[in-house]
């Protein structure tokens, strides 16, 4: 500062060294930033390598579809000339394409993975593949179409080609299109037929479902949440023991349970037949359904909601209730204007979590939703583990997390992410 | 058909032996050492009792052996997926891994389990019988060497009092609400239902499966699976049947023969079982493709052992599932524990296998995305 005023007026303001002061000034602030970020590097690679990543991965599989072009890739430069509207199979150029590439893809064991791809949106394909694979080595030099149409007649059909060239590109829509009921047909995009429409009704029901159980959970959470945070300590922390403990059980051993009560034979049903509210015929169907759903999810996921409310009420002062009450409020309008406008923030915090929770769910319904209340999730879990159709699961998850950050949009929108707190 | 005779020899022969007890060491079944191979091994199975059978007749005999550590996984299951995640993530960590034959083709198509050759890499029979020949036509893949023939069929309780008397005989009682009224369990995928079904519409054993690869067949199966939807309890592992049944929870369901053995002969369940058209299915071993060499060598030696004549006729002493080497049907004894006759309670038993619906893989490899696809709308809905 010294220097500075020596020099006159008209420069800059610098430092002892005869740095300019700005310069230092950001210096210094970038010294902290980056002091900052090291402390929070370890968890911010663990996060990005173990979760970021892979789930960029698996939601690029959606869309990826280099299956065919690598397998094929004679073939399908070939077919770039063939029309499928012509209503006839590729002539013999095509077919001695495919000869070649699938002489190479026997050796390497592909051509039996694109059967199983080209399967997905062609049935039949895939024994086709295998069949053709085992007889190519017998194959003689020449007439390849004819020498295909010996192995298969399939081969002559105008559908097998016209999904092969379909699928030709690196990038398909297929599985989007698959996820959302519809199919490229003759005449382009189009709904598939009635019979074979599953994916809508899940979403559907999913996000439906999701709702009832976080309007029940707070139905049935709000008020043990009022107990907990009025009770005197000892009781309170009897009470919530009791929430924590189901909280703290596995998810399976819950769900089983639920199971030996509610079925037909089970403890509910055997005690109204006992004491004579319903007869042994008239026996009540609480699972396997939808309402088996629904309570045995409700019942999982009420400390998600009963917590956050808790902390929240636990922090909102009893003087503003007495306050109400000395000015002559009722009980319901002091509850009404005064309590329940503080704990929304508390309902704010419940419902997010337990919604989204729900929307991920499908153990519980697996084991307990019969046929009607599974979710879009066992649909995904199915396609993951079972028909090992990756790419359609992939595009199910990703349509269900645009779900799910949308309807974090529209929330934040109506209540306000920054009204949600979790004490 | 060859399979059937194969397995009709099973249970006919294996009365007139008890169980034969084997001396197991190294020398008795002259297995030769293996040279370079791993010491410790991962094997996959379905858990339960069936991984029970397995330790007992193949794993203690081959460590006492050889002295291998083996480790036992119960993924079964989920194996075709967790398969493939291991070959994307370039780290196998399973030897050897037990799968249905439907997997198993799966497995080989996507190049996820290693090709076998039955006549090098298995032992022959005791008469000298090449491998290929004992087992036959039930070498469905490339890749997957069978152990045991098992079989999907219903089981009922044997105290409905609305049924009066009567027990259900016929496959097509599963469609009579009217004579034997009551839930059932079936398993929540169309394999196996719709072929049922067809058969109880009229339809010719011989060309379920011309019809079935049909739009209209499929739709036809259902509509015919249309007429129980509401009395049916969907179940998805073979646990559930047998506890659905024991809880009276139905009345009449379907699942994994082995399972209503245990039922009725270890539980004393009031149920019996209804063999009438009982679907034969496989199950068997598949080496994993892209193992280190020593560890391959490792999982060829096991199998070699765990394959021969003696071993799967041992693995009938614990579980009612009959071996799938001709050349095993004669050696097939007593349960270990109960002391009983298990040819009665093998699937391929003359007297059980008096009509039985042979499973066809193929059509299935083929169709199971498609129809899977219509069959999930139709319950859903």
């Amino acid at each position: 500062m010294a220097e500075a005023a020596a020099q006159g007026t008209n420069s800059v303001l610098t430092t002892h060294d005869g740095q300019p002061l700005k310069v230092s000034l950001a210096r210094a602030l970038r010294r902290e930033k980056i002091r900052a970020l090291l402390l929070i590097a370890p968890l911010l690679i663990f996060i990005l390598i173990s979760f970021i990543l892979p789930i960029a991965d698996m939601l690029f599989r959606s869309v990826e579809n280099k299956i065919v072009a690598d397998t094929l890739p004679r073939t399908v430069v070939e077919l770039r000339d063939w029309d499928p509207d012509s209503g006839a199979a590729p002539g013999e150029e095509v077919f001695a394409a495919l000869y070649e590439d699938l002489k190479v893809a026997v050796a390497a064991r592909e051509h039996t993975k694109l059967g199983s791809r080209l399967n997905y949106s062609q049935p039949g394909v895939s024994s086709l593949f295998r069949k053709s694979g085992r007889r190519i080595k017998q194959m003689e030099e020449g007439n390849y179409k004819e020498q295909f149409l010996e192995i298969d007649e399939d081969w002559g059909k105008v559908e097998i080609w016209t999904t092969i060239k379909r699928l030709s590109p690196a990038i398909t829509d297929s599985y989007f299109l698959a996820s959302v009921d519809a199919e490229r047909g003759v005449d382009g995009i189009q709904r598939k037929p009635e019979n074979e429409r599953i994916y809508v009704l899940l979403f559907a029901r999913t996000i439906f479902l999701s709702l009832v159980i976080t309007v029940s959970c707070i139905l049935l959470g709000y008020p043990i949440a009022y107990l907990l945070a009025n009770l005197p300590v000892r009781t309170s922390n009897m009470l919530m023991i009791l929430v924590l403990l189901p909280f703290w059980t596995s998810l399976l051993v819950r769900t089983s349970a639920w199971k030996v009560l509610l079925q037909q034979q089970g403890v509910i049903n055997d005690v109204l037949v006992w004491i004579g509210l319903i007869d042994n015929a008239g026996r009540l169907v609480m699972i396997n359904n939808m309402t088996g759903t629904i309570i045995a999810m409700t019942h999982i996921l009420l400390p998600f909601m009963i917590l956050p409310l808790y902390s929240v009420m636990k922090t909102i002062s009893p003087t503003y209730v007495r306050a109400a009450k000395s000015m002559g409020a009722t009980d319901w309008t002091t509850f009404w204007k005064i309590y329940f406008p503080n704990t929304i923030p508390g309902i704010g915090a419940g419902s997010i979590l337990v919604f989204i929770l729900a929307i991920g769910y499908y153990i519980t319904p697996e084991l307990v939703g019969g046929t009607s209340g599974v979710f879009i999730s066992n649909r995904i879990a199915y396609h993951i583990s079972s028909s090992l159709n990756w790419g359609l699961a992939a595009a199910l998850g990703t349509i269900l997390l645009v779900l799910v950050l949308a309807l974090y949009w529209v929330y934040d929108r109506i209540v306000g992410i920054d009204n949600v707190k979790l004490g | 058909m060859k399979l059937k005779t194969i397995l009709m020899s099973t249970a006919a022969a294996g009365v007139m032996l008890g169980g034969a007890t084997v001396a197991v060491n190294s020398a008795s079944h002259g297995m030769a050492p293996c040279e370079g191979c791993a010491d410790e091994m991962t094997i996959v199975s379905w858990g339960g009792a069936y991984s029970k059978s397995q330790l007992k007749a193949y794993h203690e005999p081959y460590s006492e052996a050889t002295g291998v550590k083996i480790i036992n996984d119960e993924s079964s299951a989920e194996a075709v997926a967790k398969l493939r995640a291991m070959k994307e993530a370039n780290n196998v960590t399973w030897d050897v891994v037990d799968v249905v034959a439907a997997d198993a083709i799966r497995l080989c198509d996507e190049g996820l389990a290693e090709p076998i050759n039955p006549d090098t890499d298995l032992a022959d029979a005791p008469d000298g019988t090449k491998a290929s020949e004992d087992f036959g036509d039930m070498l469905v893949s490339e890749c997957f060497i069978p152990q045991i023939v098992y079989s999907t069929t219903f089981g009922y309780r044997t105290d409905v009092a609305e049924w009066n008397g009567k027990v259900p005989d016929d496959i097509c009682d599963i469609f009579d609400l009217e004579g034997f009224p009551g839930k059932r369990s079936l398993e929540k995928r169309p394999i196996n239902n719709l072929e049922w079904a067809l058969l109880c519409d009229g339809v010719a054993k011989d060309e379920v499966y011309d019809v079935l690869g049909t739009p209209e067949g499929v739709q036809k199966a259902l509509d015919k699976l249309a007429t129980i939807k509401d009395n049916v309890v969907w179940w998805s592992a073979g646990a559930e049947t047998p506890q659905l049944l024991a809880d009276g929870e139905v009345v009449i369901g379907s699942t994994y023969n082995g399972r209503l053995f245990s039922v009725i002969e270890e539980q004393k369940q009031p149920v019996a079982m209804l063999w009438d058209a009982q679907v034969f299915d496989l199950d068997g071993w598949i080496i994993p493709a892209g193992l280190s060499e020593e560890r391959k060598k490792r999982a060829m030696h096991y199998i070699k052992f765990a394959t021969d004549t003696q071993r799967l006729a041992d693995q009938a002493k614990y579980i009612s599932y009959g071996p799938a080497r001709a050349s095993s049907a004669p050696l097939v004894g007593q349960h270990a524990d109960l002391g009983i006759d298990m040819a009665p309670h093998m699937p391929t038993d003359p007297e059980n296998a008096k009509n039985t619906f042979l499973y066809n893989y193929e059509f299935w490899a083929d169709n199971r995305d498609d129809i899977n696809e219509k069959f999930q709308a139709w319950l859903a809905q």
